[in-house]
């Protein structure tokens, strides 16, 4: 049984007719050995999904979902298992020596914390330029450095910083150096690893709109991670709900917020605190008891049955394959049956 | 307000640096009342969680902590260690955001829920440990008898959070103080403890006092809010005042930072300029106003006070028009 890709046409573009995928990954698989144990961790189990060009694909889910083993797969910094991840022209996941270092060229990353991810030895001015030694070593120096110049600006640095090391810089400031090295080769695909999650709050806003601006200008593919809903709302364009390994939906934007077609999906979206009082009040209950079982021993069926509350015998059973329901996909055999009571709900929390 | 259970008065929390004293709380007066539900909201820097460790002396060495904290008239600044050792988990418990810091990973979730029991109450072993299992239940632990005999390890960090919590009660505090308690767990999780914390606080009665970065959980929870910014309060309300109402340019900017999961969706988030204040440099005047939108010159002068804004409402602001202005 293979699962289904997701039709491309799900994105709400003008470009809508042909939008051809920067990147699609079929059928990625990737589990660890357990040491001592004589066991496998499932982290991520038959995972199929395409980003268009020019398009944010977010993937969230709780701790555990491999979320991040899915970015760390693609980058080939974990080995995956099997599967393909089809980018320019080459699988991502197979390419070796020469070509897997010319394609890093085109793939770079974001991580959630840029101060563990910047060399603390390093300035300013060597780490943004050191992309361009590495993968341009034709350019002189004085063009490296109006490059380099350049991409300060644009991510809101000043030319006073260039000879500050990464120590010197808050978490915000520190996250902007991150994207200025990730963008000083133009990349095709752009992965952000939980990007904005351990920045203050009232310097989130500031790097989700800077993100957003510089995919547009670089017309950046993005597979943005992200465990924190709103943050996906504001960023992505459509959306893959993970849980345990393996994807529960896939959606527009428009469709994963407001019609879930999943009852994970309309329970995470129901566990985000309600940022005004009386409504927050008005439900007293968590949505979801329980919590993430262990990737080493996942729940047979549908890996979601054991904390969902519409579950019956066949979801013990079999593995609800992801199929298409509405404009969404969606991996729940009652999907169907449960969308006028989600969608009811969705309304009333309004 | 000589009802107070907690009542603090020009607290500061200094340390002495290469760059000269900062001060990581800058003058606080606060008031808790008994039962109250209180929620500190503030960012990285702001002296939420020094607020939160002076009340139990437990801040970095170093520290220096100036003014007063009365605790049903007890004073707790220079009450030095024994005195505070009493109160310490038998009055007052503090839970933090990662449930580690409070457990052993060596001793079992039995022993360490029964030794607080047995050193400060005197309990016997087996009615410690038929409490521990009431007190396991009464979190919400499935399998309290097997989670008895666990280490912390085999726990998730959901149910680590469960057991400190639990620990907190254990002696019927009078007070618990919660810094960040779900920042490190899942969203799922996260509505499962705020839930917990509610019926916890109208079952044992016990003031609550929980730190957060995250003006949805202040939603959630608080009866009354504290917004923080450099070491000061800069606006404090009844909750429904603060999220209805808010009268310091700064709450309103978070507030207006949240993007919503439903209804319109802006092109471009509402921002707050600059970068969260540096307490080792902060600016003569009000230490927001090189952030703020409707700053001006009085603005640089002098740290605003806090002035009366309503009925149960202060905030510290120059500014007395409306706000909403959008930069």
């Amino acid at each position: 049984m293979s699962s289904p890709l997701p039709p491309p046409g799900i994105t709400q573009s003008a470009s809508v007719a042909t939008p051809a995928a920067a990147l699609e990954v079929s059928n990625l698989s990737v589990r660890f050995a357990v040491r001592g144990a004589k066991r496998w961790l499932q982290a991520v189990d038959d995972v199929s999904f395409s980003v268009a060009r020019g398009e944010t694909l977010g993937v969230v889910g709780e701790s555990g979902s491999g979320k991040s083993t899915i970015a760390r797969a693609l980058l080939r910094l974990v080995p995956a298992t099997t599967g393909t991840a089809r980018f320019r022209g080459a699988d991502l996941l197979t390419l070796a020596g020469h070509d897997l270092r010319a394609m890093r060229e085109h793939v770079q990353i974001i991580f959630q914390d840029p101060l563990a991810a910047l060399d603390p030895r390093m300035t300013v001015a060597a780490i943004i330029e050191e992309p361009l030694l590495e993968f341009r070593p034709a350019l002189r120096s004085a063009a490296r450095r109006d490059h380099v110049l350049a991409m300060l600006g644009r991510v809101g640095l000043l030319p006073a910083h260039l000879h500050r090391f990464p120590h010197e810089f808050s978490g915000g400031q520190a996250q902007r150096i991150g994207i200025a090295r990730a963008l000083m080769l133009e990349p095709e695909l752009l992965v952000c690893d939980e990007p904005i999650s351990a920045l203050d709050v009232s310097v989130k806003s500031q790097i989700a709109n800077l993100l957003k601006d510089l995919q547009v200008e670089f017309g950046l593919s993005v597979l943005f991670i992200a465990h924190d809903l709103a943050a996906v709302r504001f960023s992505c364009d459509r959306i893959l709900v993970l849980y345990l390994g393996r994807v529960m939906e896939i959606a527009s934007r428009s469709a994963l917020f407001d019609t879930p077609g999943h009852p994970y999906t309309r329970a995470l979206l129901q566990s985000v605190p309600l940022p005004d009082p009386v409504l927050a009040r008005a439900r007293r209950a968590a949505p979801l008891s329980g919590e993430i079982p262990s990737p080493m021993s996942p729940p047979a069926g549908c890996v979601f049955r054991t904390r969902c509350r519409f579950a019956e015998a066949r979801c013990a059973e079999e593995i609800p394959p992801l199929r298409s329901v509405g404009t969404s996909l969606v991996a729940c055999h009652r999907s169907e049956e449960l969308a006028d009571t989600l969608r009811r709900e969705a309304m009333a929390a309004d | 307000m000589s009802a107070a259970l907690l009542a603090i008065r020009g607290l500061r929390v200094s340390y002495r640096g290469s760059l000269g004293v900062l001060h990581a709380v800058d003058g606080v007066d606060v008031d808790l009342e008994p039962g109250e539900f209180l929620g500190v909201v503030g960012e990285s820097g702001s002296g939420k969680s020094q607020l939160l460790l002076a009340i139990l002396g437990l801040n970095a060495p170093g520290a220096r902590i100036a003014g007063s904290i009365r605790y049903r008239g007890e004073e707790l600044v220079g009450a030095g260690e024994r005195a505070l050792g009493r109160l310490r988990g038998a009055r007052i418990a503090m839970i933090f955001q990662d449930p580690m810091t409070a457990l052993n990973p060596y001793l079992t979730i039995g022993t360490q829920l029964t030794e607080t029991m047995r050193h400060h109450q005197g309990a016997s072993r087996a009615a410690a440990r038929r409490r521990a299992l009431e007190l396991l239940a009464a979190v919400h632990i499935p399998e309290p008898e097997r989670r008895f005999a666990q280490h912390p390890h085999e726990l998730s960090g959901g149910m680590r959070q469960r057991v400190v919590i639990a620990m907190a009660l254990s002696c019927d505090v009078d007070i618990l103080l919660a810094d960040e308690p779900t920042t490190a767990l899942d969203v799922t999780v996260q509505a499962q403890i705020l839930a917990l914390l509610r019926e916890l606080r109208t079952q044992t009665r016990a003031a609550i006092v929980l730190v957060t970065h995250d003006l949805g959980v202040i939603a959630e929870v608080a009866d009354r809010v504290l917004v923080m910014y450099a070491g000061r309060v800069v606006e404090q309300a009844r909750v429904q005042q603060l999220f209805d109402s808010a009268r310091h340019p700064y709450t309103e900017a978070l507030r207006r930072s949240i993007v919503p999961l439903t209804g319109p969706l802006p092109a471009r988030l509402p921002t707050i300029g600059g970068q969260p204040p540096n307490p080792a440099a902060l600016p003569p005047g009000c230490a927001f106003a090189p952030r703020c939108a409707y700053a001006f010159d009085t603005c640089a002068t002098a740290p605003p006070p806090l002035t009366q804004a309503g009925p149960d409402h202060l905030r510290a602001c120059y500014h007395t028009g409306p706000l909403g202005r959008i930069r």
